[in-house]
């Protein structure tokens, strides 16, 4: 890629990059695409998109303005970044709600077009930032007509002003991608491929990328262009890829390798419905998506499923897994294999649709009348959804149970580099369903030795047989009331009520012997150990290692089982000074924690809709190292 | 799994599972019961293959009484639970065993879908018009001002008619029948057996412990000629003691009119069960004794429509076709990739 030689071209370990504008302006198509583009470029990457809280705010209003961030780097990072290196805000809105997280010095484009009398008050500007000189010292500040030079970029194109004004985000893309020295091909590709049966809006889209890439180029101004050099990643063949839609490979993979149908009941839910939709593209793959008519439907219908013998799976989030709490009962009561996601939103009720909390791990282990357990665990980011999907499954076969798979918006809607996994990697989940008896032999209930069928006996783990309608000799009923221990039979006994609670509890805590033994990174001993699930991992996993560069004694330990927790976390934890939970709820597993292994763990909680940023958890790991 | 051999000749009680039957004596449950144990073994589908959900109610005990497949679910889910159970296996019998409560109160949201989709499902609502299994509250098929523990002043909500609500949401087979009708009720629920699609069938099915007699007008013998109406495909609507009397169309409205006196079969109402409107049957769905109409019995509507769970099949065979069986390996290689060596 030539450069003008007047430039300088400057190499960065790293960049953070995040566009922002009104929620019509393609913020996020912008920000995928430089995702795309800087995977292909071989450098690792953490996302962020930041959805408007309002899917319909008025345009121009700061309830409307969408992000996306990306942080790109040559060294393995897990977060998508802290502060931004370089800032592309489309109007005043995104300006006055974003520029906080500009880092000084950093780079910050905004189109000067949008700062007209109305998109000035709409943000609650009394003076035009881009001209009172308040940018200009502290940023690398580019006032740019990007709408005027985006229509003048597309004037041979013919089209309606309102068509050409959309093309502004491959405007500010072309212009970015100069600015990082980025390929443009893959967005060229990606023009053809979704614009090519219009040629007019995939010629102005293309003409206003490369107006955006030439503007950089040649405007003086912009003086100079960064480098990030490709990631060290380990050999293999990679993607980039977005927590849902590797959840929702993971499911297919673990599909296909058990030689199951995939059945997914669901009822669209932000920000879980992408599963759905995702599922629904590869129906080839012997999947059923049931499109329910409610998230009680979709539960009870997942259950049948599960009756009928197929990989029965439900996806929501926590205002969905609210309403199918009865089902879950259900569930367990028929020991039947599941699984169910809750891609977790802020709370409670209705909360904040479109942003990421972890405030859902009490309902996801208690959430249910009775004593109701199942496992649940959690992926810690967007590439690890796929395997987490294929360890519920494998969990819930191996022991007739439905299992939680919690996730969060901020893994389901971010994305990194993925290594395709060569198909031999894979462990298929066996799954075994008890054989039937020639119907001509014996009459009436029975297994192929003409013995009664038990639906609930038991193997080793505690699981009961999946025999499923359609053998010959084992018809058998199973429903929500409590069951006679074997039969399976209705039973209002007292022991026997005693030992069937006893035994779903054992079995579900068994779980545990079967789950490989908790991992931690660094020490087993020292000051301070940061315990950690979920979403927060990657800021959990760079504030440690940051502390561990600066030879503090802090370890680190991520769970992805926390219902039963692995056997040896007990003795972990016994190892530490302190133990640090950072979650994004009150203290939902530092409570777990303490009532499990009566430690008196420190937590780090934020409930703002937004991830952990790196400091807030070093400077919580400081003030606990005094 | 598929095992060859001749299927034996089942017998009623090849049906019956070894639980002993709870209902309260002198149930209109039972009645059904049998009544089903003698209807599946004309059907010629194995056992193995048949499954009975239900939800909550005293109707719901139903398929721990049968010697099939079966599981008896939550208060209201059944035609959910039945919805994924049918999707994932069309080769099954699947029958729903719901009530007036169960279906279309608590249930009523998964009932009206389940109808519309019309899968192959055959779902039996037992309406006794009262709450039992909680013994004795106004469910939504009570009329209007019946006095319960929890309507002392009279009940004030306005029933639902559950076949206008089948109707309403265009169910492809709708039908009715009562308890102590035993060979009317047998035909019926072969009918709903035998049809392709979403079969609904409402048992008037009395509860004589907590609504003794709601339906005695229909069931009585001395009076069910002149308050009930056997629908026939093809006939006029006829009905009384001495067949006296018919229903004939008066602008939009049916009629009551007796016979002779200028008035001969050809004016009367002929049955159509397989007229693609559902405009006859839910007019005929609002015949009410109260309203001095004869209440029809039998097959309302009985039309042919497209089944979700082959559509939703067909589907994943035509995507076979246009795209290949799945392959991981492309699915995983699809759109950008790097590679690292
Ligand atoms: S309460 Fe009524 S409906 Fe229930 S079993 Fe007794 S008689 Fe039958």
């Amino acid at each position: 890629m030539s450069t003008v030689a007047s430039k300088q071209v400057s190499q960065l370990e790293d960049a953070t990059v995040r566009f922002c504008g009104d929620s019509g302006d393609g913020m996020q198509l912008a920000g995928t695409q430089l995702t795309n583009t800087s995977a292909l470029a071989g450098n690792d990457i953490a996302t962020f998109p930041d959805f408007p809280a309002e899917i319909r705010a008025p345009r121009g209003t700061k309830a409307g303005v969408s992000g996306f961030q990306i942080h790109f780097s040559s060294t393995e990072i897990f977060t998508p970044g802290d502060t931004v290196d370089a800032l592309v805000a489309m109007n005043p809105a995104a300006l006055v709600t974003n520029l906080q997280d500009l880092r000084e010095g950093g780079v910050l484009i905004v189109n000067k077009d949008a700062f007209d009398k109305k998109g000035l008050e709409q943000a609650g500007y009394t003076d035009d930032p881009t001209e009172d000189g308040s940018l200009t010292g502290k940023y690398k500040f580019h006032s740019i007509d990007m709408t005027k030079l985006t229509r003048l970029a597309v004037e041979e194109y013919g089209l309606s002003m309102k068509e050409a004004d959309r093309c502004r985000n491959f405007f500010a893309m072309g212009l970015v991608f100069w600015l990082y020295d980025r390929s443009m091909e893959p967005t060229l590709r990606f023009i053809e491929a979704k614009f090519g049966k219009k040629p007019e809006i995939a010629g102005a889209n293309t003409a206003a990328l490369k107006a955006g890439y030439h503007y950089g180029e040649t405007v003086e101004a912009m003086n100079t262009q960064y480098q990030v050099a490709p990631a060290k990643l380990g050999p293999g063949t990679y993607r980039n890829i977005m927590g849902n839609e590797a959840l929702a490979w993971g499911l297919v993979a673990a599909a296909t390798l058990s030689k199951k149908r995939l059945f997914l009941g669901a009822y669209p839910i932000t920000p879980a419905s992408d599963i759905l939709h995702e599922l629904a593209k590869h129906k080839h793959f012997n999947v059923l998506t049931f499109q329910a008519e409610d998230e009680i439907a979709a539960m009870t219908a997942t259950i049948g499923a599960a009756f009928a013998g197929e990989m029965a799976v439900t996806a929501s989030s926590g205002p969905g897994i609210a309403l199918k709490g009865e089902g879950l009962g259900l569930a367990v009561m028929t020991e039947l294999p599941m699984v169910i996601v809750n891609v977790q939103r802020g709370g409670p009720s209705t909360g904040l649709p479109t942003k990421t909390e972890q405030a859902d791990l009490f309902q996801a282990i208690f959430g249910r009348n009775g004593e109701c357990p199942m496992p649940v665990i959690a992926a810690r980011s967007p590439g690890d959804c796929f395997d987490v999907a294929q360890e519920a499954w494998r969990i819930a076969v191996r022991f007739m149970t439905p299992v939680m798979l919690l996730t969060d918006g901020y893994i389901a809607n971010g994305s990194e580099p993925w290594r395709v996994p060569p198909l031999a990697e894979l462990t298929p989940v066996e799954v075994k369903h008890p054989p039937g008896h020639d119907p001509s032999q014996a009459n009436g209930n029975g297994d192929a030795n003409g013995d009664e069928f038990l639906p609930y006996a038991r193997d080793e783990r505690l699981a009961r047989p999946w025999a499923i309608p359609g053998t010959p000799g084992l018809m058998h009923r199973i429903g929500g009331l409590e069951k006679a221990d074997g039969t399976g039979n209705v039973s209002y006994d007292p022991i026997n009520h005693q030992h069937m609670i006893d035994t779903r509890a054992k079995k579900t805590a068994l779980v545990a012997e079967d789950i490989p033994l908790q991992e931690l990174d660094g020490a087993d001993t020292g000051d301070v150990l940061v315990l950690s699930w979920g979403g927060p991992y990657g800021a959990c996993a760079t504030a440690v290692h940051r502390m561990q560069r600066a030879g503090k004694a802090v370890s680190h330990c991520h769970l992805r089982y926390l219902n039963p927790f692995p056997k040896n976390l007990g003795e972990i934890l016994g190892n530490f000074k302190t133990i640090l939970i950072p979650e994004l709820n009150l203290g939902q597993l530092r409570t777990l924690i303490r009532a499990e292994y009566l430690i008196d763990a420190v937590g780090l909680n934020k409930v703002q809709g937004k991830p952990f940023s790196v400091a807030e958890v070093v400077e919580k790991i400081e003030s606990l190292l005094g | 799994m598929a095992i060859e051999a001749p299927l034996p000749v089942l017998k009623p009680t090849d049906f019956a599972s070894n639980q002993d039957v709870r209902w309260c004596p002198g149930c209109g449950d039972y009645s059904i019961l049998a009544q089903m144990k003698k209807v599946l073994p004309t059907l010629g589908v194995p056992r193995e293959n048949i499954v009975f959900i239900s939800g909550i109610g005293c109707s719901s005990r139903f398929p721990y009484y049968m010697n099939t497949y079966g599981m008896h679910s939550i208060h209201g889910r059944a035609p959910a639970v039945a919805s994924g159970l049918k999707t994932c296996r069309p080769d099954l019998q699947v029958w729903v065993i719901t009530g007036d409560g169960d279906g279309l109160s608590i249930g009523g949201n998964h009932l009206m879908h389940c109808i519309r989709r019309n899968m192959d499902l055959n779902i039996v609502l037992f309406n006794n018009r009262i709450y039992g299994l909680t013994k004795g509250q106004y469910s939504p098929t009570s009329p209007l001002g019946k006095r319960t523990k929890s309507s002392p002043m009279g009940a004030i909500d306005n029933p639902l008619h559950p076949l206008s609500i089948a109707i309403g949401c265009e169910a492809t087979f709708v039908a009715r029948s009562i308890d102590t009708n035993i060979k009317h009720l047998a035909d019926t629920l072969k009918r709903a057996a035998e049809h392709q699609g979403t079969a609904f069938v409402e048992v008037y099915q009395n509860c004589n412990v907590f609504n003794d007699g709601a339906w005695d007008y229909a069931k009585d013998k001395d009076t069910k000629a002149d308050t009930t109406l056997e629908l026939i495909h093809g006939k006029p609507m006829i009905f009384g003691k001495d067949r006296d009397k018919g229903i004939r169309l008066n602008g939009m409205n049916p009629e009551v009119v007796e016979l002779g006196k200028g008035i001969s079969e050809d004016d009367l109402l002929f049955h159509d069960e397989k007229s693609p409107e559902p405009t006859l049957a839910y007019l005929l769905s609002r015949m009410r004794y109260e309203d001095g109409f004869p209440e029809p019995i039998g097959v309302f509507r009985a039309i042919d429509a497209p089944r979700y769970d082959v559509a939703v099949n067909d589907q994943i065979d035509e995507a076979i076709e246009a795209k290949g069986p799945g392959d991981l390996e492309k699915l995983f290689r699809s759109g950008d990739t790097w590679t690292v060596e």
